[in-house]
C-alpha cells in the first residue's frame, strides 16, 4: 500500500515494470516516497528474517539429526482442564491474541493516516496490552514446562534438543515481542502528547508533522507476528 | 552506454528530500569523543581496527617464529601457538578488514561520494562504533583471563572449541570470543543499516545508481551481504554459547573426555559448520567487494581513463555478491558430503570465476593505453591485480572436490586465502589510504617512505606466500605447532620455513614505517590542495579540505558519471561530476 506520508512529495510515479526501472534508474531515492526511517526498518527486518530463518533451520537440523526420539508437541503442549486434555490449547490462545494484536495495530496505522490522535494512541495501547498478554502466557508456558522437568539440557520425554530449541526460539521471539511492547508504549505516549503533530524533530520523530513513526512501528509488529506463524507451524504443529 | 553530460540532462529533477543540516555538536566531547559525524566515526573505526590489527600482526610474527625456528622460543607453547593462530585469523578477518572497509571507508566515503551531508542516522552510526569498540575490548580481555583466549582456530569448530583440550575451551576464552562476535554483529548492523539506506535513499540531485563510483557499489553490496550473512554467525554464536554455558547439545554429539562420558549428546557439529560458512563465504566477498570497487576508482584516476565496462563492473559486483551465498559448502568438502552436493557447490564456486574474471579483464583494459601515473595508489592497485589473480587461480584448484581433498588442511590453503583475501585487500587498503589521505588531512603522504613501504610489502608478501604454496604441496599440514620430519613430506621444508619467517618479520616491520608516515605527514607532508589527483568523483569537489561537518555549502548537483577522464575537447583532462560541461561539437555519446 502506498504511504500516505511524505506530503511534500508531489511527483507522480509510473506504474508497473517501467516504473520499477524508472525508480531504480532515477537520482536521489530508489524507493520514492519512502522515508529514511521506513527504509531502515524494512532492511532491518530483512536482516532479522535471516536471523529467525537460521534459528529455525538450525532447530530442524537438530531435530532431524538427533538420535533420541522427539517429544510429541501436541501432548507436551496440552492443557489439562476439567479432566480433559486439550492439545495446544494455550498455544492456540496465544496465537489468537497475537494475530488479534496485528489487527489492532493495522487499525492504529489507519488512524495514524488520518492523524486521529486519540484513536491512534488507544489502539496502540490495545496492541501493547495484547502483546503483553502474549508474553505473559509465554511466561506461564515456560513455568509449566520447567515445573514438568524441561531444561535446556534435558527433558522427561526424549531428545534434549527439544528443550534447548524451545527455550532458545520462543525466548528469542518473546524478546522481540517484549521490545515491541516497550516501543508501542513509547510511541503511543508520543502520539498522545502530540509529538507527531509538531514540525519539530525529536527522538523517533522526523518532524514532518505526520504519524509515520506509528507505521514504522507497525512494520515491526506485523513482522513479529509473521515470525510467530512460522514458529507455530514448525515447532508446535510439526 | 557512457553517461556523458548532454543537454537533456542539464534539467535536474526537483529535490525530493528537504536539505537538512545535521545538528552540530557544541561540546568538545560531542565533537571528538561521541561524534556523530560519519567522517570522524570513520577515523575512530579505522584507528581501532588498525590498533587491534597490530596485535594480530604481532601474533603472526610469533607464529612464524615458531614455524621457522621450531624449538628456539621456549615461551611459545603448543597451546599458545593455537591461541595465536585463532586470534590472528579472527582479528584480521572480522575486526580489521570488515571493520576498516565498511566502518572506515564506508563511513568516510559514502556520504561524500553520493553527495549527502552525513549518514541518514548519525546517532545510530555513532552507537555502531561504540558497540564495535566494546566488541574489541571484550576480545582483548580474553587475552588476560585465566586460560587465555580461545585456541579453537578462527572457524571455532565444535565440539573441540568448547572442550578442555582446546585452550580457553573449558575456561572463559571461548565465551568472550563468542560474546565479542555477537557484539560486533550488533554494532555492524547499526552501521550497515546506515550505509545501505544512505546509498539507496540519500543521494543528491542527478546522482543515479549508475553514476555512483564503483567504490560505493562495492561497499554498498558488501553491506547488504553482511546484513544477510552475519545473522548466520550470530545464530551459530548464540547456540554455541548455550552449548558452553547452559549445557545444551546443539552442536555436541555424545563424547568421552579424559575417560569420562560428558553429558552432551545428539547434536550435530556439521550444523555449526553450515551456519559458520553460510556467513564465512560471503564474508570473503564482504572484504573483497569494497576492495574491487576502490581499486577500480584508483586505476581510473591514476591511469586518467574511464573505467572499462562500468555497467559490467556493477553487475559483476552484484552477481558475485549473490553467488557467494550458494557456495559455502566448498569449505566443507572434507567434512563429509553427498557427492551431488559436492558437485553442486563445486559448480557454483567455479561459476564465480566468470564475473571475477570480467572484473580483472576490465581493470587491465582500463590500464590499456591509459596515461598510467605510477603513483603510490597506482602501484598498490597494480600489486592488488597481480596478487588477486594469483590467489584466484589457486582458488580454482581448491574449488574442485577431487583437487581440494588432498590439498585441504595443508599450507597450500593458507597460502591461497592469504593471497586472495589477505594480501590483496590489504594492498587496496594501502592504496586507498595513499589516495584519500590528502582529502582526510589536506596533506600528501611522504613519497619516499611510501615507495619503500610498497616495494618491501609487495616483494615481501610474495616471498612469504609463494613458497608457502610449495610447502603445502609437499604435504605440510596447516595449524601444526611443530611438524618435525615426517616420512610423508616429499621434500624438506626447514630452509623454506626459515626463509618465509624472515620475510614475514621484514614485511611486518615495514608497516611501522607506514604508520610513522601517517603521523609524520600529518604536519610535514606537502600541502595537497582540494583535488591533488585531479579526480572527477564528488568527494574531491568539497568546498573545504578536509571536508567540514555537513560536507557541503549547498548540496552538489551531479551531471555525469565519476569517470570522465581524458575526454576529447574538454578544457581539462577530467570533468568533475558537478561540472555541467557539454561538448559543443558533435554528439559524442556512445
Amino acid at each position: 500500500m502506498e504511504s500516505k506520508f511524505q506530503g511534500q512529495d508531489q511527483t507522480l510515479l509510473q506504474q508497473g515494470y517501467s516504473g520499477f526501472a524508472a525508480d531504480w534508474g532515477s537520482d536521489q531515492r530508489v524507493f520514492k516516497r519512502v522515508s529514511w526511517g521506513k527504509a531502515m526498518m524494512w532492511i532491518l527486518l530483512l536482516s532479522d528474517t535471516f536471523v529467525f530463518a537460521c534459528f529455525l533451520v538450525a532447530y530442524m537440523t537438530a531435530r532431524s539429526s538427533t538420535t533420541a526420539e522427539w517429544p510429541n508437541a501436541s501432548e507436551v503442549f496440552a492443557l489439562h482442564i476439567g479432566g480433559h486434555n486439550f492439545p495446544l490449547l494455550l498455544i492456540a490462545i496465544m496465537t489468537f491474541v497475537l494475530i488479534s494484536s496485528s489487527g489492532t495495530m493495522a487499525m492504529a496505522v489507519n488512524s495514524a493516516y488520518r492523524k486521529a490522535r486519540t484513536p491512534t494512541a488507544l489502539l496502540m495501547l490495545a496492541t501493547a496490552a495484547l502483546g503483553a498478554g502474549f508474553v505473559g502466557m509465554q511466561a506461564f508456558e515456560w513455568t509449566k514446562l520447567i515445573s514438568e522437568g524441561v531444561r535446556p539440557w534435558e527433558n522427561p520425554w526424549g531428545a534434549e534438543q527439544f528443550g534447548a530449541s524451545f527455550f532458545m526460539i520462543t525466548g528469542f521471539h518473546g524478546t522481540h515481542v517484549t521490545i515491541g511492547v516497550i516501543f508501542l508504549v513509547i510511541i503511543a505516549r508520543k502520539v498522545w502528547r502530540g509529538d507527531f503533530d509538531r514540525d519539530q524533530r525529536s527522538w523517533l520523530s522526523a518532524g514532518n508533522g505526520d504519524y509515520e513513526g506509528v507505521e514504522i512501528m507497525g512494520l515491526y509488529w506485523h513482522f513479529v507476528d509473521l515470525v510467530w506463524v512460522f514458529i507455530f507451524a514448525f515447532f508446535y504443529l510439526w | 552506454m557512457v553517461d556523458r553530460g548532454s543537454d537533456d540532462r542539464m534539467q535536474l529533477p526537483p529535490r525530493e528530500v528537504a536539505d537538512v543540516m545535521p545538528p552540530h555538536a557544541h561540546s568538545w566531547i560531542g565533537r571528538y569523543v561521541f561524534s556523530q559525524d560519519a567522517k570522524y566515526i570513520a577515523l575512530q573505526y579505522s584507528g581501532t581496527a588498525v590498533a587491534i590489527g597490530l596485535v594480530a600482526l604481532v601474533l603472526s610474527w610469533l607464529m612464524r617464529l615458531q614455524l621457522g625456528f621450531p624449538g628456539t622460543f621456549d615461551f611459545i607453547t603448543a597451546e599458545a601457538y593455537y591461541q595465536f593462530v585463532t586470534m590472528h585469523g579472527m582479528i584480521m578477518v572480522i575486526y580489521l578488514l570488515t571493520a576498516i572497509f565498511l566502518g572506515g571507508f564506508g563511513n568516510y566515503l559514502i556520504p561524500l561520494m553520493v553527495g549527502a551531508r552525513d549518514m541518514v542516522f548519525p546517532f545510530v552510526n555513532m552507537l555502531s562504533y561504540w558497540v564495535y569498540l566494546l566488541a574489541v575490548l571484550v576480545l582483548v580481555a580474553s587475552f588476560f583471563v585465566p586460560g587465555g583466549p580461545t585456541g579453537a582456530g578462527w572457524t571455532l569448530y565444535p565440539p573441540q572449541a568448547v572442550l578442555s583440550g582446546t585452550p580457553g575451551g573449558a575456561q572463559s576464552g571461548i565465551i568472550l570470543m563468542l560474546v565479542s562476535l555477537i557484539l560486533f554483529i550488533i554494532g555492524f548492523t547499526m552501521g550497515g543499516l546506515n550505509y545501505a539506506v544512505t546509498v539507496l535513499q540519500a543521494r543528491t540531485r542527478g546522482m543515479t545508481m549508475m553514476r555512483l563510483p564503483l567504490t560505493v557499489w562495492g561497499i554498498f553490496t558488501a553491506t547488504v551481504m553482511a546484513l544477510l550473512a552475519f545473522p548466520a554467525l550470530f545464530v551459530a554464536c548464540v547456540m554455541m554459547l548455550f552449548d558452553r554455558l547452559l549445557g545444551t547439545s546443539f552442536f555436541m554429539p555424545a563424547l568421552v573426555e579424559l575417560g569420562e562420558k560428558l553429558s552432551y549428546g545428539g547434536g550435530s557439529p556439521i550444523a555449526f559448520q553450515h551456519l559458520f560458512w553460510f556467513f564465512g563465504h560471503p564474508e570473503v566477498y564482504i572484504v573483497a567487494l569494497p576492495a574491487f570497487g576502490i581499486v577500480s576508482d584508483l586505476i581510473a584516476v591514476h591511469a586518467r581513463k574511464n573505467i572499462f565496462g562500468y555497467r559490467m563492473m556493477v553487475w559483476a559486483i552484484v552477481i558475485i555478491g549473490a553467488l557467494s551465498f550458494i557456495v559455502w559448502a566448498h569449505h566443507m568438502y572434507v567434512s563429509g558430503m553427498h557427492p551431488w552436493f559436492g558437485f553442486f557447490f563445486a559448480t557454483t564456486t567455479l561459476i564465480i570465476a566468470i564475473p571475477t574474471a570480467i572484473k580483472v579483464y576490465n581493470w587491465v583494459l582500463t590500464l590499456w593505453q591509459g596515461d598510467i601515473h605510477l603513483t603510490l595508489p597506482m602501484l598498490f592497485a597494480l600489486g592488488f591485480i597481480v596478487t588477486f589473480v594469483n590467489g584466484g587461480l589457486t582458488g580454482l584448484f581448491l574449488g574442485n572436490v577431487v583437487v581440494d581433498v588432498p590439498l585441504s588442511d595443508t599450507m597450500f590453503v593458507v597460502a591461497h586465502f592469504h593471497m586472495v583475501m589477505g594480501v590483496a585487500p590489504i594492498m587496496v587498503i594501502f592504496g586507498a589510504v595513499y589516495h584519500w589521505y590528502p582529502k582526510i588531512t589536506g596533506r600528501m603522504l611522504n613519497e619516499a617512505m611510501g615507495q619503500i613501504h610498497f616495494w618491501v610489502t609487495f616483494i615481501g608478501a610474495y616471498a612469504v606466500f609463494f613458497p608457502m604454496h610449495y610447502v603445502g604441496l609437499v604435504g605440510v599440514p596447516r595449524r601444526y605447532f611443530e611438524i618435525g620430519e615426517p616420512e610423508f613430506l616429499t621434500a624438506p621444508v626447514d630452509g623454506l620455513n626459515a626463509f618465509i619467517s624472515s620475510a614475514a618479520l621484514i614485511v611486518g616491520a615495514v608497516q611501522v614505517l607506514f604508520l610513522f608516515n601517517l603521523y609524520w605527514s600529518l604536519r610535514r607532508g606537502r600541502e595537497a590542495g582540494g583535488n591533488p589527483w585531479r579526480a572527477a568523483s564528488l568527494e574531491w569537489q568539497t568546498p573545504e579540505t578536509p571536508p567540514r561537518h555537513g560536507n557541503w555549502d549547498a548540496l552538489p548537483d551531479v551531471y555525469r558519471w565519476a569517470y570522465d577522464y581524458s575526454v576529447p575537447g574538454a578544457p581539462e583532462d577530467y570533468i568533475a561530476q558537478t561540472d555541467p560541461w557539454v561538448s559543443d561539437g558533435e554528439d559524442r555519446r556512445l
